[in-house]
């Protein structure tokens, strides 16, 4: 069994240097539907994966959440992309690979992965 | 119906969250002598009246606004009920609401338990606020995890944090990997 030792380790190496990521106007927030439909349909792997991969990336602008359901449940999961300035972008259907696409070309470089958004998937 | 009994629970612990609940208690025991799965969700959340636990467990129930239905308690007792197994819910306005799911563990048609650490760490990391006492038991042997407990351990370091995060990730597999030995649940 893991042992509590590691927690009160990293405790003392974090210790003084946290609460440096409050909410700004710079920042992009990340919105996964995590209600019955959005779980239902893979949700919780689609967050963990985004989650993951903007930590490993260090990505310090950006800040994954979830909430509830969108009222699109047929198109989920769903994930949002609310940048400052810009408009709302919807991803439907997505997978933890379609994720990973998102956070290299949307997150990281500003493109739009326009072939997964509401707008433009052949429904 | 879920594919998992993990997202349920994923599931039913959102509406602890959403019932403003401060401390939601998760709990699965299999135990193969009694060939029972059973699945506690417990919170100290808002709590029903007797009215709305009874129209819970229908679909076309939910307090929502952006849609008619809501499924996910009725998709959990579907699936313990679809293994042989049995569900209730308890609730008291002020007090909180326990749900219980009992499965058949060798039922043919009991869904797997799934990514147990998945949901747990989702539950944790995203809602740094609340806390969470989980347990998982297989045949007698476990674990727990209080997040009262890390956070004292923590001090003022958020369960959030990345390091933190990764940890509690690294924690939940381990254990249940550990608790699993042979078995599969």
């Amino acid at each position: 069994m893991k042992s509590l030792e590691e927690l009160k380790a990293i405790r003392e190496r974090m210790q003084g240097q946290v609460g440096m990521r409050s909410a700004d106007s710079n920042q992009t927030r990340v919105v996964v539907g995590m209600a019955t439909c959005g779980i239902a349909s893979g949700a919780r792997p689609v967050l963990n994966t985004l989650a993951q991969l903007v930590q490993e990336k260090g990505l310090k602008n950006v800040a994954v959440t979830q909430t509830g359901c969108i009222g699109l449940c047929q198109y989920e999961p769903i994930v949002e992309i609310y940048a400052p300035g810009k408009e709302k972008v919807t991803y439907i259907k997505m997978t933890p690979e379609k994720a990973k696409e998102v956070v290299e070309q949307h997150l990281e470089r500003g493109l739009i992965v326009s072939k997964y958004t509401l707008q433009n998937v052949d429904l | 119906m879920m594919p998992e009994i993990a997202m349920s629970v994923l599931d039913i612990a959102q509406n602890s969250i959403r019932a403003e609940a401060s401390l939601i208690g998760i709990s699965m025991e299999a135990d193969h002598k009694t060939d029972t799965l059973t699945v506690v969700i417990t919170d100290d959340g808002c709590g029903m009246t007797p009215e709305q636990v009874a129209q819970v467990e229908d679909p076309f129930f939910t307090t929502r606004t952006t849609r008619k239905v809501g499924l996910g308690v009725p998709f959990f007792k579907q699936a313990a009920l679809a293994a042989g197994g049995s569900f209730r819910i308890q609730s008291e306005v002020g007090k909180g609401t326990t749900v219980t799911a009992v499965f058949r563990l060798d039922n043919i048609d009991r869904m797997p338990l799934g990514d147990l650490s998945g949901t747990l760490h989702t539950l944790i990391t995203f809602n740094p606020d609340r806390d969470f006492l989980c347990e998982y038991r297989v045949d007698g042997r476990g674990f727990t995890l209080d997040t009262r407990q890390f956070r004292e351990i923590l001090g003022g370091v958020p369960l959030d944090e990345p390091e933190v995060s990764q940890y509690v990730r690294e924690y939940l597999e381990e254990n249940i990997r550990e608790t699993n030995g042979d078995a599969q649940i």
